[in-house]
């Protein structure tokens, strides 16, 4: 039974079984890839998209509505965003949707009878995909994360995962690997994100990765107070109140308004605005929208309900691994799609999500399957041979149990990000405290003298919150998801982005955008 | 937060077991899955969607254990109700043609 290996070889090897992930399996194995996809925890049900579905951008190129998306994108992108890119996505979108309508991928219609492909139901849609990789032969390993990566002369060469259940550690040597792990969104209990912990990122920056854009990540979304369902979209037909019923934020920036008042006190919404149809809408397209409040005997299109924000961190937001204008990162052998990359020219300073995000999952993953596979191939039979190391120098062989500080580890860490006064609003004194807190954090030693998949955790989300904190402290200026309220006004001069990396020691630096961006954005 | 396997509903077929992303049950030989890392969960309500004899309940409070009674659920209609709407059958999506989304679109308020 391959749950009993302990050492496993494949050409390409994908960590994490998003849709991202799932693309860049389908098309390494399309290549004629041997192909291991490895998932923290169910291929189908883990990962933000499998529980929130996602709207997706179905424009061809050149009509009307793809100028639409593209100029909307320029717009939010605030500077960032880079049309080629954007039209490049889109259009390898167009192709996967297309196949998978090729596959019998049963997509809605319209009442006319046209087809509609922009919308994919998370757990419909990634239990298809997982279908359609059995198929070709794809080596799935459910509950199985990666804890590291494996290196051969500065190559990315494999990684160690471990078995959630049993504990037994597996040593995958593979010709490339494709990191799908997702984003970060420091157990905010956003849905669809516990496994979401940056695990990726800090895999990459030991083999010396870099990230780029991570101070664009103070996302949130709205869920009920009460619940983990921070799906947006509705909200566009709301009206927010206070305490008192005073309508907030009517003009301008409605989340800020919501965030002000979220720290003053308690904050309601109701869905009035929304129309019969649009409600019908919602309810048969969106179930997962309306558990929480058909289970409590709630009418939210009538009746106020509190909410709150949750923290959506680079699910939602924009950073992630620097990659070239595909899918490779800066270290030879590794590539990095989806949430796990930067998705600064996508999405620019704001969120991409609501149809940009799924989309780059889609165009980034095939871009990463195919690409490691050229590289695999330009390898030769001989990576096989290659010797390989470990990154890190601590004994991922011991596993003993996780000592009872990393949970109060783990705790520091979101307390430094997650509330609305530090993360959704940041200033200097507020990330200076976190910044030496998580450096404090990240040089003890004494929490994580056993290591476990908890510390592995807990490791990665300091990893995160420290190039957020590093980020967003070099970023004198507000802009899209960086909100400093000391620095309240955007500045024309820092028009560059911000690469980080490092995990000792973490440094930062303003790199200017690529040429071809420069010409591209206003 | 998950509640609730019904011990008169469960067939022990363990797909919610292997499906939960969080590694929530254990599967116990002879016996119906237990809830054994209940905080672990992130209240997805996917397990619902697999289990083909409606025996989950997974309460709408993520932080807080709601303390639901099996048959006042039952009573109310909500045991599976998710996975109605959703139109799963037998562990499988059969209802993903019947999505009414595009309607979020239709008045140009919001484009993806
Ligand atoms: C509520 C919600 C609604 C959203 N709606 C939209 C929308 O309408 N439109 C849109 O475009 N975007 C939307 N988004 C964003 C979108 O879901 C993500 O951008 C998308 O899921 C990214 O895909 P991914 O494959 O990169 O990551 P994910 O889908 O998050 O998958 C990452 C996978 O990696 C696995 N993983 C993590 N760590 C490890 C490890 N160490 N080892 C192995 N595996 C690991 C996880 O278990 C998970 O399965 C939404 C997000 C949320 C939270
Ligand atoms: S709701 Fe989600 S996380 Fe919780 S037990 Fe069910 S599948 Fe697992
Ligand atoms: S999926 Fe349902 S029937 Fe199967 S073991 Fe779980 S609770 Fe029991």
């Amino acid at each position: 039974m391959l749950n009993k290996i302990e050492k496993a070889e494949t050409d390409v090897l994908v960590i994490g079984g998003g849709p991202a992930g799932c693309w860049a399996a389908w098309n390494a194995v399309s290549a004629g890839m041997s192909v291991i996809l490895i998932d923290k925890g169910y291929v189908g049900t883990s990962g933000a998209t499998a529980a929130g579905n996602t709207t997706t951008i179905y424009t061809k190129r050149g009509t009307a509505e793809r100028a639409a998306t593209v100029d909307q994108r320029l717009r939010l992108g605030q500077g960032f965003a880079e049309q080629a890119v954007v039209e490049t996505v889109l259009d390898r979108t167009v192709e996967n949707l297309d196949l998978l309508a090729h596959w019998g991928y049963p997509f809605p219609t319209y009442e006319d009878g046209r087809p509609y492909r922009g919308m994919l139901r998370g757990p419909d849609y990634l239990r298809f995909m997982r279908q359609k990789l059995i198929k070709a032969r794809v080596k799935i390993l459910d509950h199985c994360p990666a804890e590291e990566l494996l290196l051969s002369d500065g190559v990315v060469a494999g990684a160690i995962a471990r078995y959630r259940r049993g504990g037994e550690a597996l040593a995958i040597h593979a010709g490339a690997v494709v990191i799908a792990s997702g984003g970060c969104a420091f157990l905010s209990g956003a849905l669809g994100t516990n496994n979401l912990t940056g695990d990726g990122y800090l895999m990459a920056a030991e083999a010396g990765a870099t990230l780029s854009g991570m101070e664009f990540s103070a996302q949130y979304g709205i869920s009920p107070a009460y619940s983990s369902v921070t799906k947006g979209v509705v909200y566009f037909w709301g009206t927010f109140t206070n305490e008192a019923g005073d309508v907030l934020g009517e003009a301008g920036d409605r989340q800020s308004a919501v965030a002000q008042e979220l720290i003053k006190g308690s904050v309601y919404a109701v869905l009035d605005k929304a129309p019969p149809r649009l409600q019908e809408g919602f309810r048969r397209g969106q179930p997962n929208i309306f558990v929480p409040f058909d289970r409590l005997g709630i009418d939210p299109f009538t009746e106020r309900f509190p909410i709150t924000l949750r923290h959506e961190g680079t699910v939602r937001g924009t950073g992630g691994l620097k990659i070239d204008a595909r899918a490779g990162t800066t270290v030879p052998g590794l590539f990095a799609a989806g949430d796990a990359a930067t998705r600064q020219a996508m999405s620019g300073a704001t969120t991409g999500g609501g149809g940009p995000n799924s989309s780059w999952a889609m165009a980034t993953g095939s871009w990463a399957g195919e690409d490691a596979a050229a590289f695999v191939k330009a390898l030769g039979p001989l990576w096989r041979s290659r010797t390989v190391h470990r990154v890190s120098a601590v004994a991922a062989s011991d596993r003993g149990e996780a000592n009872d500080t990393v949970a109060d580890v783990t705790d520091i860490v979101k307390q430094q990000i997650l509330p609305v006064d530090r993360g959704f609003f940041r200033t200097a004194e507020t990330l200076t405290a976190a910044s030496q807190s998580l450096n404090a954090l990240w040089a003890d030693e004494t929490w994580r003298s056993r290591r476990n998949a908890r510390v592995r955790e807990a490791e990665a989300l300091i990893a995160t919150a420290r190039w957020v904190t590093e980020s967003a402290l070099l970023r004198r200026e507000s802009r899209g998801l960086q909100r400093r309220l000391d620095h309240p006004e955007q500045n024309s001069a820092l028009r560059k982005a911000i690469d980080t990396g490092g995990t000792d020691h973490i440094w930062t630096s303003y790199v200017s955008l690529s040429p071809q961006r420069m010409s591209h954005a206003s | 937060m998950i509640e609730i396997v019904s011990a008169d509903r469960c067939v022990k077929c363990d797909l919610c077991v292997e499906a939960c992303p969080d590694n929530v049950f254990d599967a116990v030989a002879d016996g119906i899955p237990v809830i054994a890392r209940q905080s672990d969960c992130q209240t997805c309500f996917l397990c619902e969607l697999f289990c083909p004899t409606d025996a989950l309940y997974v309460s709408p409070f993520s932080d807080a254990i709601e303390g639901a009674s099996e048959a006042d659920l039952i009573a109310r209609g909500v045991m599976g109700s998710f996975r109605r709407e959703m139109g799963w059958k037998n562990a499988k999506p059969r209802g993903t043609s019947g999505d009414l989304s595009y309607r979020i679109f239709e008045t140009g308020r919001i484009i993806p």
